[in-house]
């Protein structure tokens, strides 16, 4: 057998996080060293992992097996096309999240630490599992870790929005469990590889599909269960609403691809116009919502819903170009939320106010900052030569196939998404300097400078070239959209 | 020729008991000995269990009691869960002028009876054996006898028992006058045509029987009790009589009754419908830990129950391994519970964990895991155990009582994490002591640990139960 590049993967993190557990919690440059390392670590793995994965097969590649409950469930993973690219994506983001630590973590920066490593570990087992069962347990467990970051170092409502987040979410995970579990009893086993090539019983798909999208919905998060994220996002600290933003929301998305769509064709058809409809308003709702917003954080967050909202509409246009652009506009946003979040950390670590009134003339005094959030913004709405322009551009082409009307609408959503955030930039970066605060704010320090241009150079890079990303999946989503197409056809054959 | 090596468990326990009481009354000053040795007999007793290892069910005295793999196993981990009380309540008992010589013999006896309640296999010898139990657990809720709540819930509990009781031998008559027979086998042979008189007779001892898991509506005293009696007695009253009644719920359900599975099943999921809903909801506004850890083990035991209703061995082996995961669970809350004293004075309200986590971090750490356990979070133990659970519920295709228990979850997680809120999120108060006997940390931390890590190979406990097959 071959090492488990895999499954190491999954453990390191941990493993760095019991390391931590036994450090003594007053040595704090040893913890910050030890946790930056085995998370760079892990990033080098998913790095040489993406480098020799073969991208000219749709197959699950490195796939690990072994039983794991006799009879019932064995430990499967496996990555291809489509998840590898969201490892990567977090192991990358974890390590900045580290990084940014210095500034906006003050006390328990131990227990902080083994919360993100523990995190990273579950967030990369959600996209390495291969088992429904395996990928319930990785995804609910996610909820600990998130509900203490939030809890422990959030803000001032902290407790109420830590119990909205763990409550949603589990609320809907519930339902998918007896989803998966009536899979087990329908199918005879929840191996997915397996379960794709059965096929699951139209009669019982749109149930099961419901039950799933209970759950991917609240995570995702769609309208109108996105209550929690803006709660969340603003609560969190720096640190966790990037993982929260960048990563966690990735999980919902990935989901309606690997479950949802992969597993219910025939029921994900039916839902199509369901689906348009609320990310229609998703987009449109939430873009309004987020230009009347007066904190930072805030925005950010009802952005990350109307950007989200455009995921949905490409993954269920069930076109080449519209699945693609959902995955490619999930990395983009993975990394823009990601970088929005970092900046608003960085200011906020100054002034401790994230209220857009408080900011205005930031470039006379940070403009290196100024640049940076200009770069963000401009991914964030989607500018040519960003990835948020592949994206969209990608999604608004594989909609136009299905529906004229829809793109219309949700190119709308483009340029509101355009208002919100030049007005954001307008109203903190330009006009006159009137905070008397601000005056003594000094200029991003090496660390978060290295964080953001890392970030900027990504999403430029990416964005001039995105052939490294489209390469990866473009062979799975082809078959992806092959394989729906035969169910759908042969569903179609059996019912005429 | 009755084989007695088979009974060699029960017959060492009574011995014990007696020579124990001798020694009580003739030496002064005793308490800890005899405490301390009560310790010794029941890890004796339980290898003189685990070496019984019956290869096939063995039935002694005329067919009336039967012992095989399954009673093996309960027996065992009851003895097990008693032993791991006595040893983490022993500062307790000491602090709390409760260590009389008593103490450690009724919770003998009280063992005893549920040995014999778990392998009877005669309405009688089952009697005989819950009447025992239950006699020597009404004395220790009342055992700090100057304390009025103590008195109280012993008084509370003997009344609502003994009510009960009588429920329970109403129905063993109703089962004797139809069926013509106390014996579990005889009563199956003779019930094969429904007669609406067993039926009733079911219904009584089910009442009698769900009385002594806390099963809603017959949970009324369960709160009071657990928060009056004293806290080493709480934590028997969490654990063993639990394990051994619902033993005789698997015991009666599938043994004596398995033809009238139709009219009892309705019966078993209204019962764990009620108590996984009214546990959740009713343990949101408690203020005091014990009362929430009553309304909590109500919400659980319907749980369990609802393993009980399916009517397959897969949902009786889960009942069991979820009952096993429960009471490492609450043996380790209760841990936690021992630890929060200063200067001899025990606290058990919520606020007094406020802060905890950032004087006492490990046992934070420890009371955090058990608690996400009870809540159900993956990938805890807690979870696998509801899991299991659900996945026999579901074969069944009995999707209402999976949709309730699952949102009940919900509802009762609400509750757990609120502790660790009041844990984690909210100021310090003082510390607390931190000289606790090397008993009780090390079952604290032995417990958690499988909290945390059974979900790297779940079928070391699974592998207790396969062999179970009752159908």
């Amino acid at each position: 057998m071959n090492f488990p590049i895999i499954s190491s993967l999954i453990l390191l993190p941990s493993i760095g996080a019991l390391f931590l557990f036994f450090i003594n919690s007053k040595n704090i440059t040893g913890i910050k060293y030890v946790s930056l390392f085995v998370s760079i670590i892990n990033f080098l793995i998913s790095i040489y992992l993406w480098l020799i994965f073969d991208q000219s097969s749709y197959e699950f590649q490195f796939v690990e097996s072994r039983v794991w409950i006799k009879d019932f469930i064995n430990y499967k993973v496996g990555v291809d096309g489509i998840s590898i690219l969201f490892i990567v994506l977090t192991t990358f983001i974890t390590p900045l999240c580290i990084l940014s630590v210095n500034s906006s973590i003050k006390n328990r920066l131990k227990e902080f630490l083994i919360a993100i490593l523990l995190m990273e570990t579950l967030m990369i087992g959600v996209f390495c599992s291969l088992d429904l069962v395996i990928f319930y347990l990785f995804f609910e467990g996610g909820l600990i870790p998130m509900f203490l970051i939030i809890g422990i170092w959030g803000g001032e409502r902290r407790v109420y929005s830590a119990f909205k987040f763990f409550l949603f979410t589990l609320l809907g995970s519930v339902l998918m469990l007896i989803a998966v579990i009536s899979i087990y009893w329908i199918a005879g086993t929840t191996d997915i590889e397996e379960l794709y090539k059965l096929g699951i019983d139209p009669k019982y798909q749109n149930l099961l599909w419901l039950a799933f999208f209970s759950s991917f919905a609240v995570k995702t998060p769609m309208w109108p269960v996105h209550t929690w994220l803006p709660d969340a996002h603003v609560e969190a600290p720096t640190a966790g609403s990037v993982l929260l933003a960048a990563i966690l929301l990735k999980m919902a998305g990935y989901g309606f691809i690997r479950f949802s769509i992969g597993l219910f064709p025939v029921a994900s058809e039916y839902f199509v116009p369901f689906i348009f409809v609320i990310s229609l308003i998703a987009i449109i709702y939430t873009s309004l919502v987020a230009l009347m917003q007066d904190d930072m954080k805030k925005l950010i967050a009802y952005s990350s819903v109307a950007h989200m909202g455009f995921v949905t509409l490409g993954l269920f246009t069930f076109t080449q170009q519209g699945v693609e652009g959902g995955i490619f506009q999930m990395i983009s946003h993975g990394i823009v939320s990601a970088a929005l979040f970092f900046s608003v950390g960085v200011v906020y670590d100054r002034t401790h106010s994230r209220r857009i009134n408080d900011y205005g003339g930031l470039v006379n005094v940070m403009p290196k900052y100024s640049i940076l959030l200009m770069v963000f913004t401009l991914g964030s709405l989607g500018l040519p030569g960003t990835t948020g322009f592949i994206g969209e551009f990608l999604i608004l082409m594989g909609t136009f196939k299905k529906s004229f009307l829809v793109a219309a609408i949700a190119s709308l959503g483009v340029i509101l998404g355009a208002a919100y955030m030049l007005w954001l930039y307008k109203r903190v970066v330009f006009g006159e300097l009137t905070n008397q605060k601000l005056l003594k704010i000094i200029d991003l320090n090496k660390v978060e400078l290295s964080i953001l241009t890392l970030l900027a150079l990504s999403i430029i890079f990416f964005g001039f070239y995105p052939d490294p990303f489209s390469n990866t999946y473009s062979v799975s989503v082809e078959n992806f959209i092959n394989e729906y197409n035969d169910k759908i056809n042969n569903y179609n054959l059996q019912n005429q | 020729m009755i084989n007695l090596f088979y009974i060699s468990t029960e017959i060492f326990l009574s011995l014990s008991i007696l020579t124990l009481l001798l020694i009580g009354v003739f030496k002064n000053k005793s308490e800890l000995f005899i405490y301390n040795f009560t310790c010794i007999i029941l890890l004796v007793g339980l290898a003189i269990n685990i070496n019984l290892k019956p290869e096939f069910p063995i039935d002694l005295f005329n067919n009336s009691y039967k012992i095989d793999y399954f009673t093996t196993l309960i027996k065992s981990v009851i003895l097990i869960s008693a032993f791991l009380v006595m040893l983490c309540s022993l500062n307790y008992v000491k602090q709390n002028d409760i260590l009389k010589i008593e103490y450690p013999i009724l919770i003998l006896s009280s063992i005893l009876g549920m040995l014999v309640m778990v392998s009877s296999n005669d309405l009688i010898v089952f009697y005989v054996g819950l009447e025992l139990q239950s006699l020597a657990l009404y004395v220790l809720a009342a055992f700090k006898r100057d304390n009025i709540l103590s008195s109280e819930s012993g008084l509370k509990y003997f009344i609502l028992s003994a009510l009960s009781s009588g429920l329970l031998l109403y129905g063993c008559s109703l089962i004797y006058g139809f069926s013509s027979s106390t014996n579990f086998d005889l009563i199956y042979q003779n019930s094969e045509s429904i007669e609406y008189g067993i039926i009733f007779g079911i219904v009584f001892i089910l009442v009698g029987l769900a009385f002594k898991i806390t099963a809603v509506p017959f949970h009324m005293w369960a709160p009071d009790v657990y928060d009056g009696s004293p806290t080493s007695v709480t934590v028997i009253f969490a654990i063993l009589p639990k394990i051994a009644a619902l033993t005789v719920f698997i015991n009666f359900l599938y043994g004596p009754f398995l033809e009238m599975f139709d009219q009892w099943q309705a019966v078993i999921i209204f019962l764990s419908i009620g108590s996984m809903v009214f546990g959740a909801v009713a343990a949101i506004g408690q203020k005091k830990l014990k009362r929430l850890i009553a309304y909590s083990s109500i919400s659980h035991m319907g749980f369990a129950l609802a393993g009980l209703s399916v009517g397959t061995n897969e949902g009786i082996q889960n009942s069991i391994i979820y009952l096993i995961i429960y009471l490492i669970m609450n043996i380790a809350f209760f841990c936690c519970l021992f630890m929060l004293k200063r200067e001899n004075q025990y606290f058990d309200k919520v606020e007094d964990l406020s802060g905890l986590s950032k004087n006492h971090p490990l046992l934070s750490l420890c009371l955090m895991i058990i608690l996400f356990s009870l809540a159900g979070i993956p990938p805890l133990a807690g979870f696998f155990a509801k899991f299991y659970i659900f996945t026999a519920v579901i074969e069944q295709s009995m999707y209402f009582l999976a949709i309730v228990g699952l949102l009940s979850t919900v509802i009762a997680a609400f509750y757990y994490i609120r502790l660790i809120k009041v844990m984690y999120f909210d100021e310090q108060k003082e510390k607390y002591d931190l000289n606790h006997s090397i008993g009780l940390k090390m079952i604290l931390v032995i417990s958690s640990t499988i909290i945390l890590i059974y979900f790297i190979n779940p079928n070391i406990i699974n592998n207790f139960v396969l062999d179970i097959t009752l159908i």
